[in-house]
């Protein structure tokens, strides 16, 4: 057991023999690695290339924009349905992007190279197809099998009790997608005439009247989404999840699985019921602050850096939460609320590349210093320069310093909450004080300080990792210098859903 | 009249063949025996496709329903009866006189399709002879074993109570009814009174034991994991289809208003698929397990059943839940047979490593089994929980939520190992039949799934006749 973090190039000697039995040339092995990485990360671009076509066709009319549809259970009111609009297009083009720079990151494969991209894949096409599915039956099919994705890549490439992290990661999140599955039921038995269809659903308002039904649906969406997102309380699968998960896993997780419960509350809960949404607005954005300080007070006290940022996660989403809350609270100022929602929106997408980059960098200190304690390491500022600048970058965006994206998004959820809930607005700055520190602490503790003897030949960040990191954070500072390309997508759908004229 | 029962007819005919091809062949053939039967199953297919979208009617006298339903439930017996045929050929090949073995195997499928169109007490009791008495052999089919002795004895002991308590019922439905067909219960029945309410029980017990639900259930688990592993595969799925739908005539022939058939068969699924589960959590024995997860399965099936009449979802998730059942099950103990039997749960650690297909078909079963989409059972899970809600019973469905959660639990019990272990050591198969079998299986799985309108539309066309 001691040995699986040691990074395969080392442990090569030491591999058990179900691992490779016919034992080939390490640097044979290597090669055939390399080649189907450089193969996948191709492969998983061509949808990045695709959704920078569409982005340049996108028009911003507030609908759904190059829509497809194909029947495909008709006489159940199934169809194939894609199509984007300002909150789906930034999200699922965030999404191909995490993908490719996932997918080209290094990690330990233990020998089975094949499965492993063809699971990232797979999965790249399952968060695509949620984020792009405008039929609910669709978005639910998508949902579910990305959970099953993920249980294999955790079980098989995670670490430490990884089997246990990936059955509790499953049965944890399947718990939560069944109320989902009852409520998309529910609402669409409401609708006359049936269907899953989500354009058609937002014009009819099925369960507009409220009432006992109104609220069961809107219970079990909620669930559904919150066990996702992670909303405290229910978001105690999602530290061990992350900590034994392999890092590309773990950015894709935290990068992109994490926004599907957001972007449920939004797509689903805000647009398809807004009255039963504005009567739970209040106790969604307490639950929302709750989760901001507890999320950072948490990860304040944890030792191991992955964890740490899986806690910030849970802050983070919180952030997203209130916002959409405020969007949907039902009163204030139109222009207040669809700041908050496009911040929300702007929230989850720079979280996407922050915590993703976060999330390799972790990845990179395991392969390197076999351990994600962040006892452990110290005054590597000296030795690895690269790696230093960018895990810099990375945190302080997600800390939100003015100029990055970070502070992007949080300012607008502020600024909108403020004029809805001006209390909870003010309480969860609190996070922001939090999140500040810890991750002030953990610079301190990774890069700072004497070089420890033992990482004195530290390897800074090879070119593959830059690239990968590099490729995320420059957005991040896109878009905390210039974010108007974003907003003003995000603003094409928000500001038309919270009715502003 | 005659030209509705081709299928049956066909059935008879093949199994009386292979038999005396069985008594005549030399030991060398006896495998042809197998070759017959597939071709017996091919043709009775084929003569029940011809019936699809055919007029809805009772024959016989009203004894025989030839509706879309029954005919439905016969394809689906007989599509299970060619993957458990395909299960069987590698596994007996070393059993010397197997041929009349297909020729049981042929009246047990032939005992579930009379099932599926009964709409006659006399008819049933029929049916359920003919089925009951050949699994019992079937389950016994291994002389030596003390296992299969065991779950048969057990298998027959229930069988032989529950016959009991059935004829006692029919006894008692005729009484009051003055006739045996079901449409003459509707009309002769009275509207109360403890008898009425007794012959019903007694008569729905019956149908328990067919299905393997609570209270007769017991037998289930011992035949999955006793009984030869294609005669559990069979026993444990294909007369199930015709007894649900045969409970389904029945309960709509019940007067209503007196006999509570609706909270009754709702108790019964949420107390079947209750116990399912948790006795499943913690076996060791792959097909234990299996057996047990099969008694949880007819719990959700029974929610059909609850919701007959209140939604037009009922029929259709009825059928879907068969087929996504049936499959589903050939699937996962073709796995066991191909295999070679081997049962321990130890026994699958690493198995994807070297077997990736087989490890590929026991997981699409499995999730299937879950309502993973777009696996068939997830089309057929939407459909239960849409019918059971709209039903009025929401509980239930919220109970088959929690009790979907639970089962994750045992089926990634199973799977994790075999994907996330380490290979202990080689894993001899069986044969290419049995590979073949569960592959197609598996496939069907996934292609119904997706493919699923045709079957829907057709589904939802389909009639249930009977009171």
């Amino acid at each position: 057991m001691a040995f699986a973090f040691v990074p395969r190039s080392v442990s090569g000697a030491l591999a058990s023999a179900d691992d490779a039995p016919a034992a080939p040339p390490e640097g044979h092995v290597r090669a055939t690695e390399r080649r189907l990485q450089a193969a996948a990360t191709a492969v998983a671009a061509v949808p990045l290339v695709l959704l920078v076509v569409a982005w340049l066709r996108f028009q911003g009319t507030g609908a759904f924009e190059l829509v497809e549809a194909v029947a495909w259970i008709p006489t159940l009111g199934v169809g194939y349905r894609v199509g984007v609009d300002g909150l789906s297009l930034p999200l699922a083009a965030m999404t191909a992007l995490i993908f490719v720079v996932s997918i080209a990151y290094p990690v330990d494969l233990r020998g089975r190279p094949l499965p492993y991209f063809a699971l990232m894949l797979f999965l790249e096409g399952v968060s695509l197809g949620l984020f792009l599915a405008l039929d609910l039956f669709l978005f639910f099919v998508f949902w579910d099998v990305s959970l099953v994705g993920m249980y294999f890549l955790i079980g098989a490439w995670g670490h430490g009790d990884a089997q246990r992290s990936a059955l509790k990661f499953f049965i944890y999140t399947f718990a939560g997608s069944l109320p989902l599955l009852l409520a998309i039921l529910g609402l669409y038995l409401a609708a006359d005439p049936r269907t899953f269809d989500l354009a058609d659903l937002g014009r009819q308002q099925p369960l507009a009247g409220g009432g006992l039904y109104a609220t069961l649906v809107f219970l079990g969406f909620f669930i559904g989404f919150a066990v996702k997102t992670p909303l405290v309380p229910f978001h105690t699968w999602l530290p061990p999840a992350h900590v034994d998960a392999p890092a590309p896993a773990s950015a894709v997780l935290a990068g992109v699985l994490l926004k599907m419960g957001t972007y449920g509350f939004v797509r689903v809960m805000l647009t398809l019921m807004p009255d039963t949404f504005a009567r739970f607005a209040f106790p969604l954005a307490l639950l929302a602050v709750v989760a901001i300080v507890y999320g950072a007070l948490v990860a304040l006290a944890q030792s191991n850096l992955k964890r740490l940022i899986a806690y910030t996660s849970v802050n983070h989403m919180g952030y997203v939460i209130l916002g959409v809350a405020a969007a949907g609270a039902g009163f204030g100022s139109a222009e207040a609320r669809a700041i908050a929602l496009v911040g929300a929106t702007t929230e989850m997408v720079a979280h996407g590349l922050i915590t993703g980059a976060l999330f390799l960098i972790s990845g990179s200190m395991l392969l390197r210093g076999g351990t994600y304690e962040l006892d452990a390491y110290g005054g590597l500022a000296a030795r690895a320069r690269f790696l230093t600048g960018l895990t810099v970058v990375a945190a302080f965006a997600s800390l939100g310093l003015p100029g990055l994206a970070g502070f992007v998004a949080e300012f607008q959820v502020f600024a909108g909450t403020l004029s809805v809930y001006p209390w909870l607005a003010g309480v969860s700055l609190l996070g922001i004080v939090v999140t500040a520190a810890l991750f002030l602490r953990m610079l301190q503790k990774l890069f700072l300080g004497p070089l420890p003897e033992r990482w004195k030949a530290f390897p800074d960040l090879g070119p593959a990792e830059i690239g990968a990191l590099g490729a995320l954070l420059v957005l991040v500072i896109a878009i905390g210098v210039a974010p108007a390309w974003l907003l003003n997508m995000i603003d094409s759908f928000a500001g038309p859903l919270v009715g502003r004229p | 009249m005659v030209a509705d029962v081709i299928p049956e007819i066909v059935l008879v005919v093949g199994s009386v063949v292979v038999l005396l091809y069985a008594l005549a062949a030399p030991r060398r053939l006896q495998a042809g025996a197998a070759l017959l039967a597939l071709a017996t199953a091919a043709l009775a297919t084929v003569a029940t496709l011809a019936m699809l979208g055919g007029p809805e009617y009772l024959t016989f006298a009203d004894t025989y329903a030839r509706d879309g339903t029954a005919v439905w439930g016969k394809l689906i017996v007989l599509a299970g009866t060619v993957g458990a045929i395909g299960l069987s050929v590698p596994w007996f090949e070393s059993d010397h006189r197997h041929g009349e073995y297909y020729a049981l195997l042929l009246l047990s499928a032939l005992g579930a399709v009379f099932l599926a169109g009964a709409t006659d007490l006399k008819q049933f009791v029929m049916a359920m002879m003919l089925s009951s008495a050949t699994g019992f052999v079937l389950a016994a089919y291994h002389r030596r074993s003390s296992p299969a002795s065991e779950a048969a004895i057990k298998y027959y002991l229930v069988g032989a109570f529950t016959s009991a308590s059935m004829l006692i019922g029919v006894a008692y439905l005729f009484g009051l009814a003055g006739s045996t067909t079901l449409s003459g219960l509707t009309r002769g029945l009275p509207t109360g009174g403890l008898a009425l309410a007794t012959g019903a029980a007694l008569v729905i017990l019956a149908v328990t034991f067919k299905i393997g639900a609570l209270p007769a259930h017991a037998w289930v688990p011992d035949v999955a994991q006793g009984a030869p592993a294609p005669v559990a595969a069979f026993v444990t799925s294909i007369p199930k289809v015709g007894g649900l739908i045969f409970l389904a005539r029945l309960v709509l022939a019940l007067p209503t208003e007196s006999v509570e058939w609706r909270p009754l068969v709702a108790v019964l699924a949420a107390a079947t698929m209750t116990l399912g589960n948790l006795a499943a959590l913690w076996q060791n024995d792959v097909r234990r397990l299996l057996g047990w997860s099969a008694v949880s399965q007819i719990g959700y099936g029974l929610m059909a059943v609850v919701a007959l009449e209140r939604s037009a979802l009922a029929v259709p998730s009825l059928l879907f839940f068969l087929l996504a059942y049936v499959v589903g099950n050939v699937a996962a103990f073709g796995v066991v047979v191909e295999l070679r039997g081997r049962t321990a749960l130890g026994e699958f650690t690493g198995l994807a490593r070297a077997r990736a297909w087989l490890a590929g078909a026991l997981a699409v079963s499995f999730l299937s089994f879950i309502g993973v989409p777009p696996l068939v059972g997830f089309v057929a899970k939407l459909l239960l929980f849409g019918a059971t809600i709209e039903a009025g019973y929401t509980w239930l469905a919220a109970l088959a939520v929690v009790n979907t959660v639970v089962s994750i639990f045992y089926y990634a019990r199973v799977l994790g190992p075999v994907y996330f272990g380490p290979l202990a050591g080689p894993v001899p198969v069986l044969g290419r039949w049995a590979a073949v079998a569960t592959l197609a299986c598996a496939a069907a799985l996934v292609l119904v799934g997706i493919v699923a309108e045709p079957f829907y539309l057709a589904f939802t066309r389909a009639g249930l006749l009977g009171g």
